[in-house]
């Protein structure tokens, strides 16, 4: 397994060989709120750097899932689409929203720098 | 996302915040009070609202004092309603109203004495209706203190909200009598409180002002009584949400004042027939603007909610703009209150733009939700 980073946008990133997960991060669900919908793209489609992806809303706000690099997505979970509440309850693991190929190299947080981002 | 470390300790905070601190509430900035936006899930705090009981710290509110020979008299010249009509005890929903008939604050007003009135201000208005009270005092004999810090005001709503403020120890009439809109004085502890049946839920429930150093007696033993209720502690989330669904209008999102009386339906609230001049009573009677947009409630289907801002369409054309929206937790669809031109009040071509997306939205009677029409 390998390590889990993260964005200042406060997305978590795991990348095994060229496949990278991505979900929103515990603290980013704690702000949101009770979440109630969520919206992934399509597989195949192609994405720059900074892109909105993806939706997640919650009762009170609207939070976007953004690419850290371009790439493709390769793969959505279609258990959180169905079940919104698995981002507050599973948020870093089963609540993961997209898997992507990163067509360059994403620049991204260890722990402890994000961490203290969210002091 | 808790507010803790930030918290300004000059600002005005409720005198239950250790309380909310101790629950894991999260705070949010409430117009410059640091109050519960949720203490856990909000979806699970506003169905409590709905099944059971729930219990809410709104002691940000602004609760100005009127009082004098002429306090009923003054009121009936400062604001919208016939105040000095109110009975002892009595509730009335109110409106405080500019020259030009927009709207300052909606408030509630309690005839607490002969010469004696609760006024109760929305705290982001604290200040203007406190000034506009004062202003309008001129010439009357009568005094307005504004006492927000000393009164904490704690609300529980719910269909157990009767069994379970029935069950504190409070020394009064019995709460059975107590009608919708009316209130009656009673002691908890040695401390008077004003216990009145009224809220902001759409739910039967009480609102219970104390003097601030009593409130967290009040709050544990209201917990303690709740506990064989299925009490939840609610955060300003769910409140948001519940009056949402109960079509009561929040100022700064249906009211404002650009907005006359009329335009967000609420021309009943203004007591044209039975009293002689007040502020705004020419405006109010010239009318708005043909043009002027008037409020709708909208549903729509799918999980996606209309928020605040968002733009409204009549065919290809903005007629407007959301004013408040969510995914409705009790009804499971979109709903949403909306200020659109009155030519498009009617239309069956609505849609909201939701980020880029056109959700189409049916126009529909408020309320969304009604106690009566669940059961």
């Amino acid at each position: 397994m390998s390590e889990t980073k993260y964005t200042a946008d406060h997305e978590w990133i795991r990348v095994e060989g060229d496949t990278a997960t991505i979900g929103i991060t515990d603290y980013a669900q704690a702000a949101l709120g009770d979440v109630v919908f969520v919206d992934l793209p399509g597989v195949g489609r192609s994405f720059a750097a900074g892109e909105a992806i993806g939706e997640i809303e919650s009762t009170k706000s609207v939070g976007e899932l953004l690419a850290p690099a371009a790439g493709e997505v390769l793969e959505v979970n279609d258990e959180v689409a169905g079940d919104p509440t698995l981002v507050n309850s599973a948020a870093e693991g089963a609540g993961w929203l997209v898997k992507v190929r990163f067509s360059e190299e994403p620049e991204l947080l260890d722990e402890a720098a994000y961490r203290e981002l969210t002091a | 996302m808790t507010a803790q470390g930030s918290i300004d300790r000059t600002a005005p905070v409720t005198p239950l915040l250790a309380v909310h601190e101790a629950a894991g509430a999260q705070l949010i900035d409430f117009a410059g009070w640091q109050m519960p936006v949720r203490y856990g899930s909000d979806l699970a705090e506003h169905q409590a609202v709905r099944e059971r009981a729930g219990l809410f710290d709104l002691s940000h509110m602004a609760e100005l004092r009127v009082s004098g020979p002429d306090a009923g008299a003054m009121l009936d010249h400062a604001l919208a309603g016939r105040l000095s009509a109110l009975e002892l005890w009595q509730a009335k929903y109110s409106l405080l109203l500019a020259e030009h008939g927009g709207i300052v604050d909606d408030l509630i007003v309690y005839r607490t004495g002969d010469a004696e009135f609760l006024v109760v201000a929305n705290a982001s208005n604290r200040h203007a209706a406190l000034d506009a009270l004062t202003e309008r005092a001129a010439g009357f004999d009568a005094t307005v203190v504004d006492e927000p810090e000393q009164t904490a005001l704690i609300a529980v709503q719910g269909p157990a909200a009767a069994a379970i403020v029935g069950a504190i120890g409070l020394e009064s009439e019995p709460l059975d009598g107590l009608r919708y809109y009316r209130s009656l004085p009673a002691v908890f502890e040695g401390e008077d409180v004003l216990v009145a049946r009224t809220g902001y839920t759409g739910e039967d429930g009480f609102e219970l002002y104390i003097a601030a150093h009593a409130a967290e007696d009040l709050w544990r033993a209201i917990e303690l009584a709740g506990e064989g209720h299925g009490l939840a502690r609610c955060g300003l989330a769910a409140r948001d949400t519940l009056r949402l669904e109960a079509g009561m209008p929040l100022y700064g999102h249906e009211l404002s004042l650009d907005v006359l009386p009329a335009q967000v339906g609420l021309g009943r609230v203004v007591a044209l027939k039975t009293k002689g001049d007040f502020v705004g009573r020419a405006a109010v009677e010239a009318g708005p603007a043909a043009d002027a947009p008037v409020l709708v409630g909208l549903t729509a289907e799918g999980r996606r909610a209309p928020r605040a801002g968002y733009p409204v369409l009549d065919s290809d054309r903005v007629v407007g703009s959301v004013t408040s929206g969510a995914l409705s937790p009790t009804l499971g669809h979109p709903i949403a209150m909306a200020l659109v031109e009155p030519g498009s009040a009617t239309s069956d071509s609505l849609s909201v733009d939701v980020r880029g997306t056109q959700l189409p939205a049916s126009v529909t009677a408020l309320p969304f939700y009604t106690r009566e029409a669940r059961a």
